[in-house]
């Protein structure tokens, strides 16, 4: 196992796969001279040369719409967006184009396209840079959404990614490139898509949490282990689709469950997954299954509102405790 | 596609049944219609019929066993059809389905306050899940709130929820209440080890006729403070009265008819005693229903006679005939079992003087009633022969107080000392 950045396992797996397959190119905002806004196409213009690795102007629309026929012609094009935030301009290419072509055209032309790039808030940067978009993108159907925790995750995940025959919306976060962990070193390293893992083993409660949220949980189970609960992590890292079996294993075992959803409440994962669970599990719970997501409220730019806002450990605490009866 | 058959709901309080007897065996052709088996439940040998036609795939009850509400009995399909999945259990998905393909023959019951009597003792209770007959459960108007999974765990065990106390939020009933309940009335290991040899004891399998009247007797007798009054009655106007009765009429009235006449009369007079304690509320029944304990083989039925008050003798006499011949045949509908709002239980036959009998809820009282007796009684300051009939009303003090149930004993024997007077 190597210790890698969350960065370099992304540059890993795309450099790997741009190896493999010369079909594929990554293309974004910086990501060829400046080595990416976060470094996650460091060295890549070196290696490929620009016609691989091509920095865009600011036009999202546009440069997704390049993506979106680059892949219609048999390219694997990975796009890189600055942030998620900014993918809102390219709305129109992801949601009416990319994931509807396959489906539009009956099967002729597929999108094998990877949209990237960071996701959610990360820290005091105002309301319209701190939208949390993977609840979003799963609503609609031909698009898979992963949104790993950590390097190996990652890693895996992307090259899985950039296989696919259809598109991917892959998410990082600003806060978790500089994250390190032990990554497969594993030739060809493939973690398929839509699998959940158990990332720590409980008996008490099960916390199902992906992405910057998974830390979050992993924060309070080790502060709930102290207490005398013995919480089990399940981090699906693929939101859609989801891998419900795990979680359902896991609650037939646990008889609680806690979400942890980086998005607000109305319409999210969590709600998603809290009703599959009563729909599948129903006669499993001991408790009403609880959640821990954002307000309802847009994010605060104020340090303190913004503390306030974001779930913390604090929060998936006292969701356990309420389904424990603690 | 093949059917489930399932363990039906054949009455109200039934949690399982046993299977009495197979009508069709594996490989049988079936048409919808057909009965195919035999069940007795809690109060009655019922019938089971399939609403498919097929074959008989599988039996998966044998004959005196005892499947709870839902269970597998057997499956129906098409011949050679593959049914490893359905008889490996699991199968959820199809509740839509049995919902439908196993209704039992029992006639559909309106809505209504009958709903709530158990056909054979008379209790309010709906089912155990929904009803709570324990002060100190988790129900709120009657609904007790536990979590699907202390439900299931409660089931499984067959722990009543009733009998639970949640401590969830709202007093919900959540695992670790099933996990941690201790019945208050757990059965005491059994007889001291005898110092001496003795002869071999018989364990008898304890019917469900018999499960019945254990538990409801029990919820009566340690639930509701019972009061008891005893009147000693002259018959002497009673048993003329009967003879006369007896010479015109083409039915044989009983002195048991007589009484059934002379307390639904005086019931009519007496609401109080014509009531329910439902937990919220005293309802004061419009109807007056008798019902009149039948002993049979190997227990009691409590078949009941409608619109007592309205009817006469000869009426209630062919009635009560009727279904207490029905009883003994264990033919009983559960219509024919519900609904009563007092109860008669008659020991004169067997000689018994008097005795005191155990309300049968969800009734106020019940008449205990003896034998008539030849006893010397005073009359004008002379020792003289005379019949006398004790009887015993025992009374639900929550409802009754002993001034109101002494009133309506006056009126009972009124009524039978004085046999005109019924007719008022």
């Amino acid at each position: 196992m190597a210790v890698l950045q969350f960065r370099e396992a992304l540059k890993e797996a795309i450099d790997e796969e741009m190896d493999r397959d010369e079909n594929v190119f990554v293309m974004g905002e910086e990501v060829a001279e400046y080595n990416g806004a976060y470094k996650v196409t460091e060295g890549l213009l070196d290696k490929y040369g620009f016609k691989r690795v091509i920095d865009t102007p600011i036009s999202e629309l546009g440069f997704a719409g390049i993506g979106v026929g680059a892949a219609m012609k048999g390219l694997r094009p990975i796009v890189e967006f600055m942030t998620f935030n900014f993918a809102v301009l390219a709305a129109d290419q992801i949601i009416n184009h990319a994931s509807k072509v396959r489906y539009m055209l009956g099967g002729q032309a597929s999108v094998p396209i990877v949209f990237r790039g960071p996701n959610a808030s990360a820290g005091q940067l105002g309301a319209t840079h701190s939208v949390a978009y993977d609840s979003m993108y799963a609503h609609f159907p031909g698009l898979s959404v992963i949104y790993p925790s950590e390097p190996d995750d990652a890693k895996g995940l992307l090259k899985s990614a950039i296989r696919n025959d259809d598109t991917v919306i892959f998410m990082e976060s600003e806060q978790m490139y500089g994250l390190k962990g032990e990554v497969s070193e594993e030739k060809d390293y493939i973690i398929p898509i839509g699998k959940a893992k158990v990332k720590r083993e409980g008996e008490d409660v099960t916390i199902v949490a992906t992405g910057k949220m998974y830390h979050i949980a992993k924060q309070a189970a080790e502060q709930l282990a102290k207490d005398g609960v013995d919480a089990e992590i399940i981090d699906p890292r693929t939101i859609k689709p989801f891998d419900l079996e795990t979680v359902i294993k896991s609650i037939k075992k646990t008889h609680r469950c806690v979400i942890v959803d980086e998005a607000h409440p109305f319409g999210g994962l969590a709600s998603e997954v809290g009703f599959l669970i009563q729909r599948e599990a129903f006669d499993y719970l001991d408790a009403p299954v609880q959640r821990v997501c954002l307000p309802d409220v847009c994010a605060p730019f104020s340090k303190p509102l913004f503390d306030l806002w974001l779930p913390d450990a604090k929060n998936v605490i006292e969701a356990v405790n309420a389904v424990m009866y603690r | 596609m093949a059917v489930k058959i399932e363990m039906p709901k054949l009455s109200d309080t039934m949690e399982e049944g046993v299977i009495a007897k197979w009508n069709v065996k594996e490989g049988d052709k079936v048409s919808s219609g057909d009965v195919i088996a035999e069940v007795e439940t809690d109060k009655a040998t019922m019938e089971v019929e399939v609403f498919d036609d097929g074959t008989i795939l599988k039996i998966m009850a044998k004959e005196g066993e005892a499947i709870p509400l839902g269970g597998l009995i057997a499956i129906v399909g098409d011949e050679g059809e593959d049914i490893s999945d359905m008889v490996d259990g699991s199968g959820a998905g199809d509740s839509a389905e049995k919902e439908t393909k196993t209704e039992s023959k029992e006639p559909k019951k309106e809505s209504g306050d009958n709903d709530e009597f158990d056909p054979i003792l008379g209790d309010i209770e709906k089912s155990d899940e929904k009803e709570s007959d324990s002060s100190e459960s988790s129900s709120d108007n009657g609904r007790i709130k536990a979590s699907p999974l202390a439900k299931k765990m409660a089931e499984e065990k067959g722990i009543k929820l009733s009998q639970v106390k949640g401590s969830g939020p709202e007093g919900r009933i959540i695992k670790r209440d099933i996990e941690g309940y201790k019945p208050s009335e757990e059965k005491k290991s059994s007889a001291p080890a005898a110092s001496f040899d003795s002869e071999e004891s018989e364990d008898v399998k304890i019917s469900q006729m018999r499960k019945t009247i254990a538990r409801r007797l029990s919820e009566s007798k340690f639930t509701n403070p019972h009061f008891y009054e005893t009147i000693d009655i002259d018959m002497e106007e009673a048993i003329r009265a009967r003879t006369s009765l007896n010479e015109v009429s083409d039915v044989k009235i009983s002195f048991n008819d007589i009484v059934v006449k002379a307390c639904a009369a005086a019931l009519r007079r007496h609401p109080a005693v014509n009531s329910s304690w439902l937990d919220d509320v005293i309802r004061k029944h419009g109807d007056v229903n008798v019902a009149v304990a039948v002993a049979i083989e190997d227990g009691l039925m409590t078949p009941v006679i409608r619109h007592a008050d309205k009817k006469n003798l000869r009426q209630i006499s062919a009635e009560t005939r009727e279904l207490a011949g029905l009883a003994r045949d264990k033919k009983l509908q559960p219509e024919q079992m519900e609904g009563s709002t007092f109860t008669i239980s008659n020991l004169g036959m067997f000689g018994i003087e008097e005795f005191t009998a155990i309300i049968n809820p969800p009734n106020a009282c019940i008449l205990a009633v003896g034998a008539i007796r030849d006893v010397p009684v005073v009359k004008n300051g002379d020792v003289v022969p005379g019949k006398r009939m004790k009887v015993t009303l025992s009374s639900d003090h929550r409802i009754v107080d002993g001034a109101k149930a002494a009133e309506f004993l006056n009126t009972l024997r009124q009524m039978i000392e004085n046999p005109l007077a019924m007719m008022l």
